[in-house]
């Protein structure tokens, strides 16, 4: 199963290889991984998405856990949570094609960021379902360049993951 | 150097406070130390450290011991920690230096072993510009650390040094590694010397107790138990709990069995204890995991030379286990009822219910059990040839056990001489037996007994080898000379790296591929040459006498050679991926019908 676990990190060099380590060194699954300080600059958060079976998933918060810089971790998909991904998307935009990929702007609720005579950069933001359904309706040959973040997360409900 | 100065070195409650003092960077890595109560540094100098070994020169507190080799170093801390419970320490240059540390680091890290492993570092201006003996030592020790620090500004020194000293100790005890980049041990740059007492760290927060809600379901199921086995471990010695198992095991009257690394532990000349168990331990205690209905597991990490084939662990078993790391805990083997804390609380809390909730009777509560035992037991697994006119390696680990009246520490190299000792020689205390179990590292005996040794000046300490691996850290022979430590190293020659060589015969039809070791150095002179004394022997009949001659040269080291039968294999032997019940025994054994 697909598991979204957010970590509070020290905010400390190496910490980030740590993390990236385990997963080599243990043989997990690493989908994707996020990092960036947060409203406390000696704190880091940390989204990663893994996949495994429950016990795997297991020694995998464990071993995080584990970790001397990890001061707490959440494993959002436990319980009701929002996550998002940012996409910046280059495509090729001429003649008919720049009112098509307008529109499909629109109607993915995505932003057109950079404008060239034959090209457009669009943002788009949400689930990494919407960024994948989003490539796949840019017609065929479009596609430039696509960069994404990769997921990050939150919970629901009043809870936060702080200290 | 006589042993008894190295004796009164060490921690000093009293020692005048040095706090506000100006100290350079050097400087406050050697107060620090002292203020840790370090009595030894195991290390070797070099460019990065020199700093630090001036600093060491123009002090007493600290006493340094200089190796031969890094491995060494680090090796010799280690046995140090193994036989004494405190922290390890060493000190080594960059680069290269750090580089030979790494095998001892690991070796550290697989059985848990605290220790501060400082390594000096290029200057913090030319980190990353492959500066002369630059390595990325954190990188490089990532792995095998519990945790490691890089520092670049000496005013995180001191705190980095009590921190790292925190982190080996407390919770599931593992090495830290502290790089030190030369600029910030620059004799010329100094401030003010304040050694924190207590550290806190939000990120790292050790269990101390067990849930009582976990220990009441786990005394629960123990009082139901009919075929119930306590299977204890490394993490027994290391949270300093022998009385309270002792005590527990003998309340609850049940059989209790230690992986290798947990020997000691529960005296094993007592009744109770049926041995080791897992791929080269007793029929007994191997029978008695595969038919036990409660497992009582203490830390004990469920090794896959203790379980063997996982499907067929335990098939009856309800397990209970007791471990600090709450990772060892469900990471092999799924497990019922999982606590995790320090055992000797763990232990201490469970006795205390049990006792409350256990019905007074004089009745052994598991009489059928302990006969099934007995019938077991009845096989004699560990039987071997007593007529040989070769010396048996069991013979040779029985007549020192004779010889030492089992008051010894005993460190071990890695091979079938180790399972020997393990089998053959009965520890009754914890700290006595220490041999590296999880790395399995064959070089490791030497270094480690002289670790031992300086921390016990009087005690005897012996070291268990075998030819092929006593090479491999044989220059630590010139350290024991220079600091006058007279370990006994028993050698059990048997010309061949008699563990491949067993596993070439029994799954590779016995092609010997690269397992008989040509070209031996004559291993009594090599040990005159060292300075130390050497002896050989190859008759049974002389061994006790020769091994009698040598425990009382109480101030030489001597090197015993002995010649063993070169064809002996170490059983009961459990294949990979098989249960415990499918035990290939001796072949005196092997045509026998089994209980
Ligand atoms: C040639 C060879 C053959 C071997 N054959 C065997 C064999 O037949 N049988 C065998 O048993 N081993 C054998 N081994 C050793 C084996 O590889 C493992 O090292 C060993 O089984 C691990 O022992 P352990 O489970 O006690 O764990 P350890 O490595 O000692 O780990 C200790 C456990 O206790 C926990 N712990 C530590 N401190 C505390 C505390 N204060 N409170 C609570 N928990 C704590 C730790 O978290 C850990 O889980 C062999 C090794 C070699 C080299
Ligand atoms: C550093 C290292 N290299 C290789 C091995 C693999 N190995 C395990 S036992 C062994 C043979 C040891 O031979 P010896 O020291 O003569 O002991 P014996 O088994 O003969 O008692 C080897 C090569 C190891 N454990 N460690
Ligand atoms: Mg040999």
């Amino acid at each position: 199963m697909r598991h979204i676990i957010a970590v509070l990190l020290e905010n400390e060099a190496g910490a980030l290889s740590r993390v990236a380590g385990l997963f080599s060194a243990r043989g997990y699954n690493i989908e994707s991984l996020t990092v960036a300080p947060t409203d406390d600059p000696t704190l880091s958060r940390m989204t990663l998405v893994t996949t495994g079976n429950d016990d795997v998933v297991e020694q995998i918060k464990k071993q995080l856990n584990k970790l001397i810089d990890t001061v707490k971790l959440l494993d959002l998909s436990e319980g009701p949570h929002i996550e998002r991904e940012m996409m910046m998307i280059k495509v090729r935009a001429e003649r008919q094609d720049r009112e098509e990929l307008k529109r499909l702007t629109e109607i993915f609720r995505a932003k057109i960021i950079d404008v060239t005579d034959t090209s457009y950069v669009i943002e788009l933001t949400g689930a990494s379902k919407k960024l994948d359904a989003f490539i796949g309706a840019v017609p065929e040959g479009l596609i430039v360049e696509v960069v994404r973040s990769g997921p990050t997360g939150i919970s629901r409900g009043d809870k936060g993951l702080t200290i | 150097m006589a042993l008894s100065e190295a004796q009164s070195v060490g921690a000093d409650p009293e020692r005048p406070e040095r706090s506000g003092v100006e100290l350079s960077g050097a400087e406050i890595v050697i107060q620090a130390l002292a203020d840790e109560g370090v009595e030894f540094v195991f290390g070797y100098p070099g460019g990065a450290v020199l700093h630090i070994y001036d600093a060491l020169f123009r002090q007493e507190s600290v006493k340094h011991i200089l190796v031969r080799h890094e491995q060494g170093a680090s090796h010799a801390a280690d046995g140090y920690a193994r036989a004494t419970g405190k922290c390890g320490v060493c000190l080594v240059t960059s680069g290269p230096g750090a580089t030979n540390a790494v095998t001892g680091i690991a070796t550290a890290y697989m059985d848990s072993i605290p220790m501060v492993i400082l390594t000096g570092q290029v200057p913090t201006p030319v980190i990353g510009s492959d500066a002369f003996q630059e390595v990325d030592t954190v990188g490089i020790t990532r792995p095998c650390v519990k945790h490691n620090f890089l520092v670049k500004d000496v005013r995180d020194l001191a705190v980095t040094i009590r921190k790292a000293f925190y982190i080996a100790m407390s919770g599931r005890p593992g090495p830290v590694v502290v790089d030190i980049p030369k600029d910030v041990t620059d004799p010329n740059i100094k401030i003010p010397y304040d050694y924190p007492r207590d550290v806190k760290m939000r990120s790292y927060n050790p269990v101390l107790k067990g849930h009582p809600g976990q220990i009441r379901k786990a005394v629960d199921l123990i009082l139901q138990a009919k075929r119930p086995v306590f299977y204890t471990g490394g993490g027994v010695v290391l949270g300093e709990a022998s009385a309270q198992l002792t005590d527990f095991v003998r309340t609850t009257g049940f059989p209790v069995t230690s992986t290798l690394m947990g020997l000691g532990a529960y005296p094993m000349t007592d009744p109770q204890f049926i041995g080791m168990l897992g791929m080269h331990g007793t029929y007994e205690a191997n029978m008695a995991m595969h038919e036990t209905d409660v497992l009582i597991a203490i830390g004990a990490r469920f090794d896959d030379r203790v379980t063997g084939k996982i499907e067929h662990f335990c098939p009856h078993a309800k397990i209970i286990h007791v471990d600090v790391d709450p990772s060892s805990i469900s990471k092999n083997v799924k497990v019922h009822v999982p606590i995790v804390g320090q055992v000797a609380n763990v232990l201490a809390d469970m006795l205390k219910l049990y006792r409350e909730l256990a019905p007074r009777s004089d009745e052994q509560p598991v009489a059928a059990w302990w006969t099934k035992i007995a019938e077991w037991r009845g096989v004699d697994c560990l039987q071997y040839d007593r007529n040989s006119a070769a010396i048996k390696p069991q013979f040779a680990v029985e007549t020192l056990y004779k010889v030492t009246d089992g008051d010894l520490y005993l460190t071990s190299d890695v091979g079938q001489h180790q399972m020997f000792a393990a089998q053959f020689y009965p520890f009754d205390k914890p700290r006595r037996w220490i041999n590296s179990g999880g790395l399995g590292t064959m070089g490791f005996g030497l270094p480690a007994a002289m670790g031992v040794q300086l921390a016990f000046p009087d005690a005897q300490v012996a070291c268990i080898s075998g030819e092929a691996s006593i090479l491999m850290c044989i220059q630590e022979l010139a350290t024991c000379l220079q600091y006058g430590l007279p370990v006994k190293v028993i050698l059990l020659n048997n010309g061949y790296m008699g563990m491949v060589r067993q596993w070439q015969e029994f799954f590779y039809e016995s092609r010997y591929s690269n397992s008989y070791v040509d070209a031996l150095p004559d291993f009594v002179k090599l040990a005159e040459s060292f300075g130390h004394v050497g002896m050989r022997v190859d008759r049974p009949a002389d061994l006790e006498a020769a091994m009698t001659e040598a425990f009382a040269m109480k101030n030489r080291l001597v090197f015993m050679d002995v010649i063993v039968d070169p064809t002996e294999n170490v059983y009961p032997m459990i294949a990979a991926g098989k249960g415990h019940h499918e035990m290939h025994l001796a072949p005196s054994l092997s045509d026998r019908e089994l209980a």
